[in-house]
């Protein structure tokens, strides 16, 4: 593997690690089955790529980007808790609508950044780290992204919420609102997912509108691998996860695009990405089934929180 | 198998990826990348490599040839890019837009050429079609529609609507309906839009053109030609005669096509290649496109469609499908 393609897998894999961090608050810290993220995706980089060619300060654009993503989650959110859709259904119902949506926004269905100011273009200069430049922003933003919600899921607000992913029943006894916790949740999921569409229109240089297709066997891809080497006892643990494996499973893209490992070729990374998520699957079941240390006592921690703030 | 044995086969895997082959001096590396298998992008790959195989560059001789598909993902198409540039090869392809602006992306000061791009300037890979500027040059699939229409007028003197039926999310879709949208006024057409982001949802952007157009049009889009025959379909069963912009699609059903051939295509591209291959500056030669387009014509479906192929047309026609 040369260094271009290493650091084109760091590249993608942070990038995709935000997808990942959003995943793993749908999927396991709530409980949500979330789809919405194959659409959300590519809103966060309809939005930012449109605002960018119409001159927007491309930090502001990175933040409309994230702020649309998190807006699809709210309305995915809107269609299971208040009009009472199945979670699976309603991502499916906000990823679908979201193709058009997109496809409006953008008003064709591929915007080139090229030549374009973006958050990536201060730096190349700036930090002359050549090909590596990109690299260093994502992991910046990457380790913040993991940290940010390393640190919300252990406010009182983030320990409620993870109640009510775990067990809505007990989480209503403690007077939890379930439903006001699942909007939040997949805000914030999928506002992670649209700022990784945004930066990763940025640092491609393209939106376009078919390029959800996929984000989230992707980001469950990462999610299972970092779960695989890490657990997911601990919040910071499975967080460092997300990162780990959304690299880790790229490396493996670079490695099988490098041609001949195995006798892989790029027409069968489909079938390798199955395999991969397969194998970690089973990984993580015969690791689950050991004696492992015992989960955080997260009721416990709620209780104290409310307690000392009554 | 534990945490470490993990860690281990996955540096095991890694490591074993093999190191760029050794570079000699005397072997044109080529690279191509596409976004999608399709048809037509096979094509074009052919046609390409078989032009620089007659210009004495033939695969596994002077030419070290690497080719990849992004499989329809773009941030593989990404990584497949950087894997590329890290190549150093002698010239990068991109075969469709989202290939080309990927290699665009990561080429520097490597030479990009790309094919079956139809909108070269919309897309930002080049400043105008005469005088690409920068390392980038290539071929462009898009097609005049004045002889299309022509021929549609030919073939159907009383028609007024003509119902097109597209992918929105193609951008080379868009820019053909565009392009038709401006000509369709000369020959005296209506434009009636038909979308279908999927090939299930053909049959019912078909049915919904029905009672409402004398004819069908089809771009050279890959989504609606992948079901062109549930739009034959409906043609036949309606009467309406649907004309294709692909040669292929007259033999699935289509009655008639002035096609664009991109075996044709990738050969202009090819010859392209060659001249930078041999040193020309690839920012001054201009964008390829074919100004020849065949006739075929499928007599059967004529029939169907309640459509009199006249002798003239049948003899310039370059194939005629009984």
């Amino acid at each position: 593997m040369s260094l271009f393609a290493i650091s084109g897998a760091i590249e993608a894999g942070l990038l995709f690690s935000l997808v990942a961090l959003g995943v793993y608050l749908s999927f396991r810290v709530l409980s949500f089955p979330d789809l919405t993220v194959d659409g959300s995706f590519p809103l966060g980089a309809a939005v930012t790529a449109v605002a960018i060619v119409s001159d927007v300060n491309p930090y502001l654009a990175t933040l409309l980007g994230t702020v649309a993503g998190g807006l699809a989650g709210l309305l995915s959110g809107y269609l299971n808790v208040r009009l009472r859709i199945l979670n699976l259904l309603a991502g499916i119902l906000t990823m679908v609508a979201l193709y058009s949506i997109n496809l409006r926004i953008m008003g064709r269905p591929n915007i080139s950044l090229y030549g374009e100011e973006t958050v990536f273009t201060p730096f190349e200069q700036f930090l002359g780290l050549g090909i590596w430049t990109n690299c260093v922003l994502l992991l910046i933003v990457a380790v913040a992204m993991k940290l940010f919600v390393d640190w919300f899921l252990a406010t009182e607000i983030g320990l409620a919420l993870r109640a009510s992913g775990e067990n809505p029943g007990m989480a209503r006894a403690q007077s939890i609102n379930n439903g006001r916790m699942t909007l939040l949740g997949m805000t914030i999921s999928n506002g992670l997912v649209g700022l990784a569409g945004s930066l990763f229109a940025q640092s491609q240089g393209v939106a376009d509108v078919n390029m959800g297709i996929g984000t989230i066997v992707t980001g469950l891809a990462a999610l299972i691998i970092g779960e695989t080497l890490i657990g997911n006892a601990r919040v910071a643990g499975a967080t460092l996860g997300c990162l780990i494996g959304a690299v880790l499973y790229r490396f493996f893209i670079a490695a099988a695009l490098s041609a001949g490992v195995l006798g892989i070729q790029a027409q069968d990374l489909n079938l390798v990405t199955a395999i991969v998520v397969a194998v970690a699957v089973v990984l993580s079941q015969a690791r689950r089934n050991r004696p492992g240390p015992a989960r955080p006592a997260l009721w416990q921690r709620l209780t104290r929180r409310r307690f000392q703030k009554g | 198998m534990n945490r470490r044995d993990v860690t281990r086969l996955v540096a095991a895997l890694l490591l074993s990826a093999p190191a760029a082959l050794a570079e000699t001096t005397d072997v044109t590396e080529i690279a191509i990348t596409y976004i999608v298998d399709h048809p037509a992008i096979d094509a074009a790959q052919q046609g390409m490599l078989d032009a620089l195989a007659e210009g004495g560059y033939a695969d596994g001789e002077k030419l070290a040839l690497t080719v990849q598909s992004a499989q329809g993902s773009m941030p593989t198409q990404l990584q497949i890019a950087k894997e590329f540039a890290g190549r150093e090869p002698d010239l990068l392809v991109g075969i469709s837009t989202p290939s080309a602006q990927a290699l665009q992306s990561v080429a520097g000061d490597r030479t990009v050429l790309f094919s079956a791009v139809t909108d070269p300037v919309a897309a930002k890979l080049v400043e105008t079609l005469e005088t690409p500027g920068a390392n980038i040059t290539g071929t462009t699939d898009k097609q005049p529609f004045e002889p299309t229409l022509e021929l549609i007028r030919t073939l159907l003197p009383e028609a007024t609507t003509l119902g097109v039926i597209y992918n929105a999310g193609e951008a080379n879709s868009v820019a053909q309906v565009e392009a038709l949208g401006d000509a369709v006024g000369a020959f005296g057409f209506e434009l009636v839009e038909a979308t279908a982001a999927q090939t299930a949802m053909v049959p019912d952007a078909a049915l919904s053109l029905a009672g409402r157009v004398d004819a069908i049009l089809i771009p050279t889009d890959s989504t609606i030609v992948s079901a062109i025959e549930s739009v034959v379909n409906v043609g036949t069963k309606a009467k309406i005669p649907v004309i294709a912009s692909d040669t292929d699609s007259v033999e699935r059903g289509a009655l008639a096509a002035l096609g664009f051939d991109y075996y044709k295509l990738g050969w202009l591209t090819g010859e392209i290649a060659l001249r930078i291959l041999e040193g020309e500056d690839p920012g001054a030669i201009p964008v390829g496109a074919l100004d020849t387009q065949d006739l075929y014509l499928n007599a059967s479906s004529a029939e169907a469609m309640g459509v009199t192929l006249s002798d003239e047309l049948l003899t310039t026609a370059t194939k005629v499908i009984q």
